[in-house]
């Protein structure tokens, strides 16, 4: 045998999901995570260790940016498709859910009926058909997952099908999303109009500004931030991760190994408008509100650079690049709002012109050059 | 003010009093004069009638002051014209002081409507063409037969063809109460052949069924006519629309075309994705601003012809800025469309701040110079066709012009064309690809510019100005084909006319959403666009 | 195909039935499965013209390959050699024309990877191998397996799977190679990669468009002796250039010569070298 033998290759293919090492850094940041609220319950405010209500929904928001930015990272950094209105399968589960928090509101409105608000100064004297069941809640969450996803599967089979790559496939996302705005913004369309849902009382029984209700949405988001993380990853390890990325290189050549781009395509879209959708459901109860504006493109876009910032293809840039993006956002909208958008502009330019492997890279690249620098000096 | 307003009116009416006394034979006569001051209504308007059907303009002007609110009584039953520094007796033409006892003559609504008929029949046999067909436009309206006398009349002396026309009209609505069929069957076709849908309620009522089902109309042939003459003014109707949606969708087609023509040329034959392509839309209008506020400040009398001054003006700043942007960011992304598209996303976000800084966030204000303003009526007024809107038409084909002259036979576009085929053999034979990218792009901007100058005409210029224009002029360039003018003109246009016609079934947002759903499938069938580029290509 | 059934084998110049090596007429000691070749053939193309925009890429092309036969195509630039392949994988669709492998599968109504699955397997003119993949990721990713997206999500590496990837390495001489990133070989070692990502489909059909351009000599010859190894077990059709690199391994079989998208000759290697159409087109004097 020349080279490697059959046990090498083994061990060569068969690669765990995760490192010994990356394993024990994913733990131990979930635990740090998942403390916070803890602190937050346990000690009074004033205590040096309390963790204020407020950073517990902020922390808890960037988690549901940070689920909505892997989505993107599964189709875009892995699949190499570029979408510029994921925004809508985060919109539309978040709209999901706030049905039933619309519907959990009870008699407590302006109005003090079993309609919505919006509803009752629309006139209208019952829930059109599309409005049925959500006052359960596993109805919902089941709607939060399905809408994303069929629509997702239907508009991907359609798009995919006919072979539509590249930049083309980038500006319909944006029109589809822009298409979706539009009509959300209508009063008739049954969904708030332009004010969106907003002013929720309880979530399951429970009030939903409550520190408690608070805590556990924030440990459900850091739950599924964790899960959907070790989801993508045994997704991009498998050898469909790998067909993906060889699809992503060169789709023509694909094909003439014998797969079908299409199917491999079309299931790690709809994985992605799933877990977008889930993004997006829990977000609404820690934000308390939604509205069309959330389906913009200016949204989907800003969804891109969270990625590219952070680094797209690695699964973790993404958490990190949506949290440092966000974070830089809450800071300069509270100090310096007139020029956050220059901020933000700028990033867009200067993410893509001098950091294309984002921050994950640059960090990778730093570690090799001190790798190198120990072995030099060690004299290897 | 109040005394030069005064002493003008009286020199007016000393002066019409001066010219037109030896003409007359006599003045008015006192009989139709005192009835005016009487207290049975009945009395007032028969004067006012009789008043009205007399030649003299002295008449008219008794009516006038009646309607003014400037005819006074007098105790011993004078009838006196008030003209601020005395009154006029319009019985004997002559001038005197007020007297004492004069008390004003009051008018209600209907003597006001009825004053302005009369003043309407004296004007029947006006001078000129356009008063008496406002006259008789007038008349038209309040169908009274005693009019029908001085209307024959005036029809048999009339002779312009307009005046006519209207005059029949106005026959044919007292006609339609006389007792004869036959004549109001004529009165009816009349109506009908007019196509004023202003007309619509009278034919319908003659139309219209009690409880027991009998008409309103007995006739049977005259309710024929009338249904008719309904469809004859349904159809003009229907053409009036469908003209009205084809002139709009002209021009909102030539609006996309000239915000698309940009962004085809950088897309389309450079392959970048310009995102910041609304944003320089935004700068040509700013800059139309900034030039009408400069003609406002130094040049007030040659206001009108800012737009004219902004046009370059517009062009050099955005193909400026255009270039800027290509040498210090796209320069370095060709090739990456992705990564252009996400780059010059943040650029549009800091152009659109920098212009909220310096303008403030609202809305700024750019009018229409007055050969702009206004529109030609057609369809007798059913249709206004604005002269902003048709000289934006015009502009926007002399632009594509332009652009395909200097795309076919310049230098420059036959290096642009060179590069968009094939870059590295362009760079090998010689050609500055470096320049030309630069200059291509400039030039790409440079018409978004002009698109913006355009489009401060038609609507409100704000920051946001190009964030609504993006999206479509994607569309634009997508459907008609990667590379070609002639593509993104059909598309532009069809876009443009597709839109207003399913506007009025669909409503505006509706018609959008369709419209960006039909591009979609259409995409899916045709990918290449309508006019796709021939032969094989490289992939 | 009432013509095509009457075919045995293919004939020579002279209209005899064709020896093989060995000189038995019958082929393939394996009898590839899923393709019909009871009549003898693997590939049928028969009157393909394909027309862009009035130019004739292929014009009337007649051509059959036998199984087990390892096919020779020559021909002058622009002749369709490319076309022709680009026929029979799918990528072009012929204007006019039949091309069938085997008996029963009709090549013009199915897509890429449909022909790929169904055992045609092509290595292009230029390497096209996955860079950002290791070497033996490409391996597994071209790998004969189920290749539908449930399978493929649960695939796992088996020994046996394992043992015919290191086998391949063994015989592309890359197997001390197996971790490093593809974009990082030679250009000699993609092409050979190329190769072996070939032979782990397990083609009935292979189509090698110019296999050994920028090669080193030695690379030439390892490749010559390789293709004619896979001679028989598999059906082969080679297009090159190179006509020592022909001689080596066209060794008593047939090739055919291509001259503006039809079949200009056909024959042993000896009788096209002395046919003077073809040295007037492409061979010179």
């Amino acid at each position: 045998m020349n080279g490697a033998s059959v046990t090498d290759l083994a061990a060569l293919a068969r690669r765990p999901l995760f490192s010994p090492r990356a394993w024990a850094g994913l733990a131990a940041t979930c635990v740090a995570l998942a403390l916070l609220p803890g602190l937050n319950l346990v000690f009074e405010p004033g205590h040096p260790l309390h963790v204020s209500s407020y950073a517990v929904a902020l922390l808890g928001k960037f988690m549901c940016y940070a689920l909505a930015a892997l989505a993107l990272d599964l189709v875009w950094g892995y699949a190499g498709i570029l979408s510029l209105g994921h925004g809508l399968f985060f919109a539309l589960g978040g709209y999901a859910h706030g049905m039933y928090l619309m519907r959990a509101i009870g008699r407590d409105g302006v109005y003090q009926s079993d309609l919505p608000d919006f509803m009752v100064f629309l006139n209208w004297k019952a829930y059109p058909w599309y409005w049925a069941f959500t006052e359960h809640f596993w109805y919902a969450a089941l709607l939060a997952v399905l809408v994303p996803g069929l629509l997702a599967f239907v508009f991907g089979y359609f798009a995919f099908r006919s072979r539509i790559t590249g930049v083309y496939f980038s500006i319909i996302t944006q029109a589809l999303t822009f298409a979706a705005m539009l009509l959300f913004f209508r009063n008739d369309t049954g969904f708030g109009g332009n004010n969106g849902f907003t002013d929720f009382r309880r979530i399951l029984g429970f009030p939903i500004t409550a520190p408690g209700t608070r805590a556990a949405l924030y440990w459900c988001t850091l739950a599924a931030l964790a899960g959907c993380l070790v989801l993508a990853r045994a997704v991009t390890q498998s050898r469909l991760g790998r067909v993906l990325t060889a699809v992503r290189d060169a789709e023509a050549r694909v094909r003439f190994l014998g797969y079908e781009p299409l199917g491999f395509k079309l299931f790690v879209w709809t994985l992605s408008a799933v877990m977008c959708g889930v993004a997006g459901a829990l977000y609404v109860p820690q934000v308390g509100i939604i509205n069309p504006s959330e389906m913009s493109p200016e949204n989907s876009i800003e969804m891109v650079i969270w990625v590219a910032t952070g680094g797209r293809g690695t699964l973790v840039g993404p958490i990190v690049g949506a949290g440092a993006v966000n974070g830089l956002k809450t800071w300069f909208t509270s100090v310096l709002p007139e020029l956050w958008l220059y901020v933000l502009g700028l990033i867009f330019v200067l993410v893509t012109l001098l950091l294309p492997q984002g921050i994950v890279g640059l960090v990778r690249q730093a570690c090799e050059r001190i790798g190198r620098r120990r072995g030099a000096g060690a004299g290897q | 003010m109040r005394v030069i307003a005064v002493l003008l009116r009286a020199l007016a009416l000393a002066g019409v009093l001066a010219l037109a006394t030896p003409a007359w034979a006599a003045s008015v006569d006192p009989a139709l004069l005192a009835p005016l001051a009487s207290t049975k209504m009945d009395e007032r308007l028969d004067a006012v009638a009789a008043l009205g059907r007399l030649p003299d303009p002295l008449a008219a002007e008794v009516l006038q002051a009646l309607a003014g609110g400037r005819l006074y009584a007098a105790g011993d039953g004078r009838v006196l014209i008030d003209t601020g520094a005395g009154a006029i007796d319009p019985a004997s033409g002559q001038a005197l002081p007020m007297p004492g006892d004069a008390k004003r003559i009051v008018i209600n609504n209907r003597l006001r409507r009825a004053i302005q008929d009369a003043l309407a029949v004296s004007q029947l046999f006006a001078a000129e063409a356009g008063q008496r067909l406002a006259a008789a436009r007038r008349l038209q309206e309040g169908a009274n037969e005693s009019f029908r006398t001085v209307l024959e009349k005036a029809l048999q002396q009339e002779s312009s063809g307009e005046v006519k026309a209207a005059l029949e009209v106005a026959l044919a609505n007292i006609d339609l109460s006389s007792d004869d069929p036959a004549r109001r069957r004529a009165a009816v076709a009349a109506l009908g052949q007019t196509g004023r849908s202003s007309y619509r309620p009278v034919l319908q009522a003659l139309l219209a069924q009690d409880e027991q089902g009998a008409y309103a109309e007995p006739d049977e042939s005259v309710r024929e006519a009338a249904r008719g003459a309904l469809r004859a003014i349904d159809r003009r109707a229907a053409a009036v629309e469908w003209s009205g949606n084809l002139f709009y969708g002209l021009s909102l087609g030539s609006v996309l075309l000239l915000a698309a023509l940009g962004l085809a040329i950088t897309f389309g034959l450079m392959g970048v994705i310009n995102m910041a392509h609304g944003e320089l839309l935004m700068i040509g209008a700013y800059a139309t601003y900034v030039v009408q506020s400069a003609f406002r400040a130094w040049a007030p009398g040659w206001l009108d012809w800012y737009v004219i001054a902004a046009l370059p003006v517009a062009f050099v700043v955005t193909a400026l800025v255009g270039m800027a942007l290509e040498r210090t960011v796209i320069r370095w992304l060709y090739g990456r469309p992705l990564e252009t598209l996400l780059a010059t996303w943040g650029i549009s976000l800091m152009l659109m701040q920098a212009v909220r800084s310096l303008f403030g966030a609202q809305n700024v204000e750019v009018g229409n110079p007055s050969w702009m303003s206004g529109g030609l009526a057609v369809f007798d007024g059913g249709l206004v066709l604005t002269y902003n809107r048709m000289a934006i038409i015009v502009f926007s084909l002399l632009v594509v012009a332009l652009v395909w002259l200097l795309l076919n036979h310049t230098r420059l576009g036959l290096f642009v064309r060179a590069i968009t085929q094939n870059r590295r053999m362009a760079d090998c034979v010689g050609v500055p690809t470096g320049r030309v990218d630069m200059l291509a792009f400039g030039l790409g901007a440079g018409i978004a510019g002009l698109a913006g100058v355009a489009l401060s005409q038609l609507g409100n210029v704000g920051p946001d100005l190009g964030r609504a224009y993006l999206v479509d002029s994607f569309m634009v360039v997508v459907l008609g084909g990667v590379g070609q003018l002639a593509g993104t003109v059909v598309a532009a246009l069809g876009l443009g006319g597709i839109n207003k016609f399913l506007e009025p079934y669909a409503g505006a947002v509706m018609a959008k959403i369709a419209i960006l759903a039909l591009i979609v499938l259409f995409v899916q069938k045709r990918p290449q666009g309508l006019f796709a580029p021939r032969g094989r290509s490289v992939e | 195909m009432n013509k095509l059934a009457d075919i045995k084998g293919p004939v020579d110049a002279a209209g005899e039935e064709y020896a093989g090596p060995g000189g038995e007429a019958s082929y393939g000691r394996v009898k590839p499965a899923g393709v019909d070749t009871s009549h003898g053939a693997i590939l049928y193309l028969d009157g393909i013209t394909v027309s862009f925009d009035g130019f004739k890429a292929l014009n009337d092309l007649t051509l059959d390959i036998g199984v087990g036969e390892l096919r020779c195509i020559i021909g002058p630039n622009g002749a369709g050699k490319t076309t022709m392949m680009d026929v029979i994988t799918g990528k072009t669709r012929p204007t006019s024309g039949t091309a069938f492998f085997g008996q029963s599968i009709d090549l013009t109504k199915l897509n890429e990877a449909e022909i790929a699955r169904a055992g045609i397997g092509r290595k292009f003119q230029r390497p096209t191998v996955f860079e950002h993949h290791t070497v033996l990721e490409n391996l597994e990713l071209a790998m004969k397996a189920d290749k539908r997206v449930r399978p493929t999500l649960f695939a796992r590496l088996d020994s046996e799977a394992a043992d015919r990837i290191a086998q391949t390495l063994d015989l592309i001489r890359l197997g001390n190679q197996a971790g490093r990133l593809a974009g990082l070989l030679s250009h000699g070692q993609k092409q050979w990669l190329e190769i072996g990502m070939l032979l782990m489909q397990q083609p009935q059909l292979l189509l090698l468009d110019e296999p050994v351009a920028g090669m080193t000599d030695a690379e030439t010859e390892r490749t010559g002796e390789l293709l004619n190894d896979l001679r028989g077990k598999h059906s082969l059709v080679v297009v090159e250039h190179d006509m020592d690199f022909v001689a080596q391994i066209a060794d008593g079989g047939k090739v055919t010569v291509l001259h503006e998208g039809s079949v200009l000759a056909e024959g042993t290697m000896a009788e096209v070298q002395a046919d003077p159409r073809v040295i007037e087109v492409y061979l010179g004097r």
